[in-house]
């Protein structure tokens, strides 16, 4: 250990360091009073750190040996990771406040999330990805049942928790298997086992035990079972929370493992990939039809959204790495605008979150109305919105690597997840007169949706300069 | 002023759009008046500006003229440019865009919407005919559809939900197809500049894909892909059915846009992507193409005669027209795509007085049934006499624009295909069976009906929207040269370089013609 290998893990000595101090700080002076500075100080951090990291990195190096890697294509994930979380903090922070959830806990353990996540992102080793893994899901699991007084919460906490257990048991199955075939857990080790000589039968059995496990975390189908329950039964903000960051994370160490220890045979994966993209596109858009709760629609739409990001992974080259990296940092960004407004959804002081409560929104609120009209047809992919360029992307990456089937079920999956979309858009421009909701909403909330739309109008311009530094981080992890 | 002239026009309506949205405030009489005003007056100066394009377009040069051209995100460009084939169409649109929102002076619901979504929709329309860069053109496309969606579903009919979700699906299901196609033209050709692809050969050696022999190679597929969204937007039979319902749940300026301009861009499309791009697609579909279009205005003309709601008869007469506009273009020789274009900046003009004829009947009656009225001529002569004229002109009477267009696409078709020709020409005899019959079913007879007793004639306001679109059927009508001066040597282009991509058998074919 020196102290270069100390210096690339300093990001995460910090986010550590604060969350012992914070906890330490809070329980010794006024435990929940603090919870509201404290929410502002960490996501102030948080951006702070993105900051730090999005500037100041260069180059890439491996620390610890090769178990810690920090390179452009982690740093692209990481500010992505610490961003959305940081956004994520901001606009839940009231409507926690208002409904006496807010503990102290909850920015500390979202703390702990994400550095578990930054590790996942850097991982260049099974321990390190597991120890990653873990310590983002134990927090998760935490915050899912945030809300200990209500049955549907502590239910999504448990179902999560089970679930979960069961993945990280297929990874760390998987991940022994490939440690006993190819004798050693660093990735490059892997990679060079594998290069070496004949592929033994076990690794890929492993490679598809690890891929199932992740597919778990990124709930891409057939292994999405939790994601509605939780999404609906967890308090709105963690859903907000569980919607962006750790998808971010899970991609990214999904891209890590296939391509830094799996890199040679992106025939075996890419399949793999291919069929799970194809299976999160069509069931997200199709399940996502009869539901008439946002917050279910808004999981569903998820794991749609995730079979996109995939179809950029599955296509195994820089491009695909580039589009899943614009993917997912598009998706995070909608996800926040859209989520900042479903927090403002109340209806006597109470949460509300079915869709017809929508009934005539535009008239009540035609500005807000319009912002979520842009989101919506967004997340849709309908240009000239920045989430067709999402999509375009990734669809792109699929036809330059040959795969113009994957290309053309994306298509058609867009067009059926279209609807859903148009039908909220329809609740609030041609519904039927309903009873009113409230939707009063604090600056923050205010401000990241309708900041949320004008990105979403205004990326055509540019994209904000991300193609560049997303087609650098590809290139960190594949190499040119 | 010529290097982003067309930008300028593009974005004029925009710009008064975001106006609208930012600074009018307020529901109150004052404020609907300023926005219909103000919407009036940027789609006034939008046709005035273009102009000046109409007058600087040189129609000797086949190229793309007032090019604009800046990077982009993607090695994509922001590229704008007319030629022979698009000039027409911009200018057909600033031309009706300041009709159709004078026709929508009545509206009182959500009017600063209304205005909004009628100005984006023209800086959409407009960007769809301008583009020169293939994604660029998508995304205008596909944004289109948009406005139009709200513009049904919001200001629609009883069951404008429905019309309004099909218009959006079928199209857009279309245009998925064709995006994905222009993801593999990118791929094969490496560039998305129109102009670049115009020139470029997409591989046609016979491929095969599960078992299948796929003759024609990538440029058959790309073509079908093409061919799927722009089929349905123009709309060809069997893919018309959206039509129908959209045009009889839309509100009437809504229905001038979507006949006389939107549809447009199906064929527009045709002749910008799939017959240059892949001629050997084409030709080998051509046969299909054209049997298509002759059952389309055989099938919808006599769908058309059974109908008892007057847009919908409407709508289906559009489609049977469009049936020409496909046949003329396919049959790609000078006369046919002529025809073609001719007929569908015709079709511009004269459905979109059609809809605006019901719209003014039905916004005194507040019914399209067509059973409801009968003997208008004794209370609305001037009316009668509009009405008279643009049915004419829908069954193609010499002397208006409408006999032009069918007459050199039928001119067309006959040297290519005789029997489809036969077939489309009793197309002629069925719309003026049906149009007539209508004219005779709303205008004639007696005047029986209680409520039509105290019907109004034509207001000053309707007078003034019919006068431009009666003058250009007519001066079109009579001096058809106008228009096929502008897209003739394009036109001539096209077709030449259509035949000289295409195998030896048919040059020699051409040849003997």
């Amino acid at each position: 250990m020196t102290q270069t290998d100390f210096a690339a893990i300093l990001p995460e000595i910090v986010l550590s360091a604060f969350a012992m101090i914070a906890l330490l700080f809070a329980v010794y002076t006024g435990k929940d009073k603090t919870a509201p500075m404290l929410v502002w100080v960490t996501a102030a951090l948080f951006a702070a750190l993105a900051g730090v990291i999005g500037f100041g990195g260069t180059g890439a190096q491996a620390a610890f040996g090769g178990m810690f890697i920090d390179d452009a294509f982690a740093r692209f994930a990481k500010v992505t990771i610490l961003l959305s979380a940081a956004a994520v903090l901001v606009i839940s922070q009231d409507y926690l406040l208002r409904r006496d959830l807010l503990r102290f806990e909850y920015p500390i353990l979202i703390t702990l999330a994400v550095v578990g996540m930054m590790i996942m992102v850097s991982a260049g080793d099974l321990m390190t990805l597991y120890m990653g893994l873990e310590l983002q899901s134990l927090a998760l699991y935490v915050i899912a049942a945030f809300r200990r007084d209500s049955p549907r919460s502590t239910e999504a906490g448990l179902k999560y928790f089970v679930l979960g257990a069961l993945s990280s048991g297929l990874l760390l199955y998987g991940a022994s298997l490939t440690y006993g075939f190819a004798g050693t857990t660093l990735f490059s080790g892997i990679l060079s086992t594998i290069a070496a000589g004949e592929m033994p039968l076990g690794l890929l059995f492993g490679l598809v035990f690890m891929i199932a496990g992740l597919a778990f975390k990124v709930s891409a189908a057939p292994f999405h079972m939790w994601t509605p329950d939780v999404y609906e039964g967890s308090p709105t903000p963690v859903t907000a929370f569980f919607a962006t960051a750790p998808k971010v994370a899970a991609m990214a160490l999904l891209a890590r493992l296939v391509q830094d220890a799996f890199g040679t045979i992106p025939g075996d994966w890419g399949q793999v990939l291919a069929a799970l993209a194809v299976f999160s596109m069509f069931l997200g858009a199709i399940a996502a039809i009869g539901q008439r709760d946002i917050k279910r629609l808004m999981a569903y739409s998820s794991i749609a959204h995730m079979g996109y990001a995939l179809v950029g992974l599955a296509a195994g080259t820089a491009g695909g790495i580039k589009a899943m990296l614009i993917y997912m940092a598009i998706y995070v960004t909608m996800n926040i605008g859209t989520f900042a407004f479903i927090l403002s959804m109340e209806k006597d002081g109470r949460p509300i979150t079915t869709i017809d409560s929508l009934n005539m929104y535009s008239r009540r609120d035609p500005l807000k109305a319009l912002a979520m009209l842009v989101l919506l047809f967004s997340l849709a992919g309908v240009p000239p919105m920045v989430g067709f360029f999402a999509k375009f992307y990734v669809l792109q990456a699929a036809v330059d690597a040959g795969m113009v089937w994957l290309a053309l079920a994306g298509a058609v999956a867009s067009v059926i997840g279209a609807f859903y979309y148009l039908r909220i858009v329809f609740y609030m421009y041609f519904g039927k007169e309903g009873d009113a909701i409230d939707t009063a909403m604090v600056p923050a909330q205010w401000l990241m949706l309708m900041g949320v739309a004008a990105i979403m109008l205004l990326g055509i311009i540019n994209l904000f300069g991300i193609e560049p530094l997303a087609a650098f981080a590809a290139d960190s992890l594949v190499g040119p | 002023m010529n290097d982003n002239l067309l930008s300028i026009i593009i974005f004029i309506p925009a710009v008064a759009a975001v106006i609208l949205a930012l600074f009018l405030r307020g529901e109150d009489a004052a404020a609907q008046r300023n926005a219909k005003w103000l919407a009036l007056l940027a789609t006034s100066v939008t046709f005035l500006v273009s102009l000046f394009v109409l007058l600087g377009f040189d129609p000797a040069n086949t190229g793309f003229q007032f090019v604009e051209q800046r990077p982009w995100i993607l090695g994509l460009q922001y590229k704008m440019g007319v030629d022979g084939i698009s000039v027409l169409f911009v200018m057909l649109t600033t031309f009706l865009m300041p009709i159709t929102i004078a026709a929508c002076w009545g509206v009182e619901t959500r009017v600063k919407d209304y205005m909004i979504a009628f100005l984006m929709l023209e800086t959409l329309m407009l960007g769809v005919f301008c583009a020169l860069d293939l994604v660029l053109f998508y995304l205008f496309f596909e944004a289109g559809l948009i406005p139009m969606f709200l513009i049904i579903g919001i200001w629609g009919g009883k069951d404008r939900v429905y019309a309004a979700f099909k218009f959006f699906l079928y199209t857009f299901l279309g245009s998925v197809l064709m995006l994905v196609a222009m993801i593999a033209m990118y791929y094969d050709a490496g560039t998305t500049d129109i102009a670049k692809l115009l020139v470029h050969d997409f591989a046609s050696e016979t491929i095969g894909i599960a078992g299948f022999q796929i003759v024609g190679g990538l440029q058959t597929l790309l073509f079908l892909a093409f061919f799927a969204s722009f089929a349905v937007k123009m709309p060809m039979w069997p893919v018309h059915t959206w039509l129908p319902d959209a045009h009889v749940q839309a509100p009437t300026a809504g229905s001038v846009v979507l006949a006389a301009i939107l549809l447009k861009m199906g064929g527009y499309g045709f002749l910008r992507f799939s017959l240059p791009m892949f001629p050997v697609g084409a030709d080998l579909l051509t046969p299909l193409v054209l049997w298509m279009s002759a059952i389309a205005i055989v099938y919808t003309s006599l769908v058309a005669l059974a109908q008892q709601d007057m847009k919908k008869l409407i709508a289906y007469s559009s489609v049977a027209h469009m049936g020409y506009v496909t046949m003329g273009i396919f049959a790609a020789n000078q006369q046919g795509v002529d025809g073609a274009i001719f007929q569908m900046i015709s079709h511009g003009f004269i459905s979109g007085a059609l809809f605006l004829c019901v719209g003014v009947i039905y916004d005194r009656m507040h019914t399209r049934d067509i059973d409801a009225y009968g003997g208008l001529v004794v209370r609305m002569p001037t009316y009668a006499l509009v009405f008279m004229f643009f049915t004419m002109a829908n069954v193609g009477l010499p002397g208006t624009s409408g006999f032009v267009g069918e007459f050199l696409t039928l001119m067309g078709i006959f040297q290519v295909n005789t029997w489809v020709a036969v077939v489309a020409t009793s197309g002629v005899i069925l719309s003026a069976a049906y149009a007539l019959w209508l004219y005779r079913r709303v205008v004639f007879g007696d005047l029986i009906k209680g409520a039509l007793k105290s019907i109004g004639d034509l207001s000053g306001r309707e007078r003034a929207i019919f006068a431009p679109l009666i003058a250009m059927t007519l001066l079109l009508g009579i001096y058809p040269s106008l228009v096929t001066d502008i897209i003739g040597p394009s036109v001539g282009a096209l077709v030449a370089d259509y035949h000289a991509a295409l195998p030896v058998r048919d040059a020699a074919q051409v040849a003997m013609e």
